[in-house]
């Protein structure tokens, strides 16, 4: 399965190296890089770590927050637990599913798939459409139609980039749209 | 003087010896105790399955009754150990049930079970007792189908948090009817509903049942047939803890709870209603273990309920307690030994509660006996830290996670140093610290002067250079597990502590510094390691030696090196320069 793989890699991937050789936008390597002012002005450094966590706020959504595996330490059991009432509640597992130039719409229970590889084939056949490689850096690039959602702040978001439960309690409903349009919603902020 | 004593004099005098620490101690005086003590020893715990191997257990103890296991390391919980790394009980249970036909009990602990393996203990020992599986996965409901039918004398049957494919809730009722010996069942972590006839006549027929935890399937109108017919349970794990507002339902389970007199410990309550919560009332101030860690309910109602647990030494519940209902726990239970506190919602950044590292202070001003703490929170103070440490220098475990990583003090922005390096100094029996927050190397000098009597030590996101680790692994002299993710630990202390790490059990690092090259000169220097690289990307193409390893886990063994590893797991020995030349071959896995 080519997008859990790439999930995985994203997730197991070291973020070593020079400041300014980092490319990747993620809040760790962003704390990471102001952590790595000297001791003696330790002060600076909180600081500028307390204004990366600031600014993170703002520039990037607090989905992308949470793309650290396995932090906060809280076992899948317990966040398993916590999620299926709250999704239930709040969001409901079934969403609308709109496609560009489809007369109608269709709706899909998000709790029957188990992750994003799932979910991604069963749009491929209920539309009759290739949705092609999640990267993190190209989103869906190259595909002829790429999978984007609308969360609980009615933020049209691309499908893959955050965590598969995260996305199960934020989706509100998904919209496939053309490769063309989406380019946009490729890139991380 | 050894000698002066019959050996079965010994062996008597040595069945009072129930701590694996004391029975290794006899075994060391001298080669007739050695013998003695192991054809007597019955319990067996292997905090590593794969430190030993099966043949060597059995061939030093041949008459055991009870064998614990633990598989994956800790950081499996948190979904950094991948799918398929190993941790695989069958090939135990084939030389258990071979060499014990008389083993009574197993736990195990993060482990892969099969139903295979289910269906071989249930089938391989005479008079099999105590079935433990914790955080374990792999097995679906028809394995507990074989245990429920072919153990006759089952008297424990605990389903911990394990993952448990859930395939029908029918497993339950092949509990042959002339079973009457459950003392403790716990099937909590199950999806699907079993049948509430068989769970009925289950229970009530087993007239020892202390320990009943069922699973959220279970209605809360059905929970008063079963108190009623269990009144002797001292744990209980309600099902979902909602119904319709009736006043029938609310006085038929209050009227049960009031039948409970040896009540102690309560969990469960999910989707709790918290109407129902006065219903038992009647049973709080004997309640010594309240775990509410699943019950969504908020204040007044939630530290209302928690304040009439007077006598409460076990307090395990969401961050909707806020600091207000901790500083009511403090004024009211004043017996509590442990508290965890864990997050509502842990991935939105916005505090969703009003929980500060206050509640923390006032439990740890107001709970004299307070010495295990779990708690999440979203800001943290060094002037927290040190009054928690001296106001509790009894504290034994302390972990406290702040949820955004690095973050620090919040009153001063600076790093949290002080703080820990205040619970360590004072806290003189600390054996379990977690730490996080914006932390740098000194922290790890006070951890490694102060921490003498820390066993198991977390870090994750601190530090600045190999001289944390350093200070760590040549300063604790207890520490038998240490476990670091995303820290700027690289080679020279791992390699200058090689000897170290043969005194702990495990060292676990991820996302750290540490480099191919010393990964295998480790796994050189140290034979009886086994030095376990997890590289879900494969081996490294160019300059491989200087490639940071993606995992590193670290363990004593006498087994060698393991033989059930996947594609994506190598053991760093001798033979593993050979491995790195032929990484061509490797990515075609």
């Amino acid at each position: 399965m080519a997008h859990e793989n790439e999930l995985n890699l994203k997730a197991t991937e070291l973020r070593l190296g020079l400041p300014g050789t980092d490319e990747s936008e993620d809040m760790v390597s962003t704390a990471k890089n102001n952590k790595r002012a000297s001791p003696e002005s330790l002060e600076d450094s909180g600081s500028e770590a307390n204004s990366a966590a600031k600014s993170g706020d703002h520039e990037t959504s607090s989905a992308s927050k949470t793309q650290i595996v396995g932090w906060p330490p809280v076992r899948s059991y317990r966040k398993n637990n916590l999620q299926s009432k709250k999704a239930e509640s709040e969001t409901g597992m079934y969403v609308k599913v709109s496609m560009d130039g489809a007369p109608y719409l269709r709706k899909v229970d998000l709790k029957v798939y188990n992750g994003y590889p799932e979910l991604l084939v069963a749009l491929e056949n209920m539309f009759k459409l290739s949705i092609g490689e999640y990267s993190e850096r190209e989103g869906y690039e190259g595909s002829e139609y790429a999978p984007a959602y609308e969360d609980k702040d009615g933020d049209l978001m691309l499908v893959g980039d955050v965590p598969w439960d995260m996305f199960m309690s934020s989706c509100k409903r998904l919209r496939i749209m053309r490769g063309s349009e989406a380019k946009g919603l490729g890139c991380a902020v | 003087m050894a000698q002066s004593f019959p050996e079965d004099v010994l062996e008597h005098v040595f069945s009072f010896l129930n701590y694996d620490k004391d029975r290794n101690a006899v075994s060391l005086v001298c080669k007739s105790w050695y013998e003695i003590e192991r054809l007597c020893r019955r319990r067996i715990f292997i905090g590593n399955c794969y430190a030993v191997s099966s043949e060597i257990v059995i061939r030093r103890f041949p008459d055991v009754r009870a064998v614990e296991l633990k598989g994956k390391p800790h950081f499996a919980d948190f979904n950094l150990v991948p799918e398929g790394w190993g941790g695989y009980v069958y090939p135990w249970i084939v030389s258990l049930a071979r060499a014990y036909p008389w083993l009574e009990e197993i736990k195990l602990k993060r482990m892969v079970v099969t139903d295979e393996s289910l269906e071989l203990i249930s089938k391989s020992f005479k008079n099999y007792k105590v079935l433990v599986l914790l955080s374990c996965e792999g097995f679906t409901t028809d394995g507990l189908a074989s245990i429920a039918a072919n153990c006759r004398n089952l008297r424990e049957l605990d389903l911990g948090e394990s993952e448990v494919e859930d395939l029908s809730g029918h497993w339950l009722s092949h509990f042959p009817d002339n079973c009457t010996s459950l003392v403790s069942l716990n099937i909590s972590c199950l999806g699907s509903e079993v049948s509430f006839c068989a769970l009925e006549r289950l229970v009530a027929r087993c007239p020892n049942l202390k320990t009943l935890r069922l699973n959220r399937a279970v209605p809360l109108e059905k929970l008063p047939n079963l108190l009623c017919r269990a009144p002797q349970l001292v744990e209980l794990g309600t099902g979902a803890y909602s119904a319709e507002i009736q006043s029938d339902i609310f006085s038929n389970l209050a009227e049960a709870f009031l039948g409970c007199k040896q009540l102690k410990g309560l969990s469960g309550f999910w989707d709790v209603v918290p109407a129902y919560l006065p219903a038992m009332y009647s049973v709080c101030s004997r309640i010594t273990s309240l775990n509410l860690s699943y019950a969504t309910a908020q204040n007044p109602d939630l530290v209302h309920f928690v304040s009439q647990c007077s006598n409460l030494q076990r307090l395990w519940v969401l961050d909707y307690i806020e600091d207000t209902g901790l500083e009511a726990l403090a004024a009211s239970c004043k017996d509590l030994h442990e508290l965890r506190v864990f997050p509502s919602d842990p991935f939105d950044a916005e505090a969703n509660v009003s929980l500060t590292e206050q509640g923390l202070v006032a439990v740890s001003e107001g709970c004299p006996k307070l010495q295990s703490v779990l708690y999440f929170c979203r800001q943290m103070s060094n002037a927290a830290l040190v009054a928690i440490a001296r106001n509790r220098p009894n504290m034994i475990r302390f972990r406290l996670c702040i949820i955004e990583p690095r973050a620090p003090d919040y009153l001063t922005l600076e790093p949290l140093d002080t703080g820990f390096g205040a619970i360590v100094e004072n806290c003189k029996e600390l054996r379990r610290l977690s730490m996080s927050g914006l932390l740098t190397d000194r922290v790890f000098e006070y951890i490694g002067t102060h921490a003498k009597k820390l066993e198991m030590l977390s870090i994750a996101f601190a530090g600045d250079s190999d001289s944390g680790l350093h200070h760590v692994l040549s300063g604790c002299e207890s520490l038998r597990k240490l476990e670091i993710r995303d820290c700027p630990f690289g080679d020279k202390a791992l390699l200058a502590n090689a000897t170290k790490l043969e005194t702990m059990r495990s060292l676990w690092m991820s996302s750290c510094s540490v480099s191919f090259g010393a990964c295998k000169l480790l796994g050189q220097k140290m034979p009886r390691l086994n030095v376990e690289v997890i590289n879900e990307r494969g081996l490294p193409d160019s300059r491989p030696e200087s490639c940071p390893v993606e995992k590193l886990y670290v363990y004593r063994t006498i087994a060698g090196p393991r033989v059930d590893m996947p594609g994506f797991v190598w053991t760093m020995d001798e033979h593993v320069s050979s491995r790195l030349s032929r990484v061509t071959e490797r990515r075609g896995d």
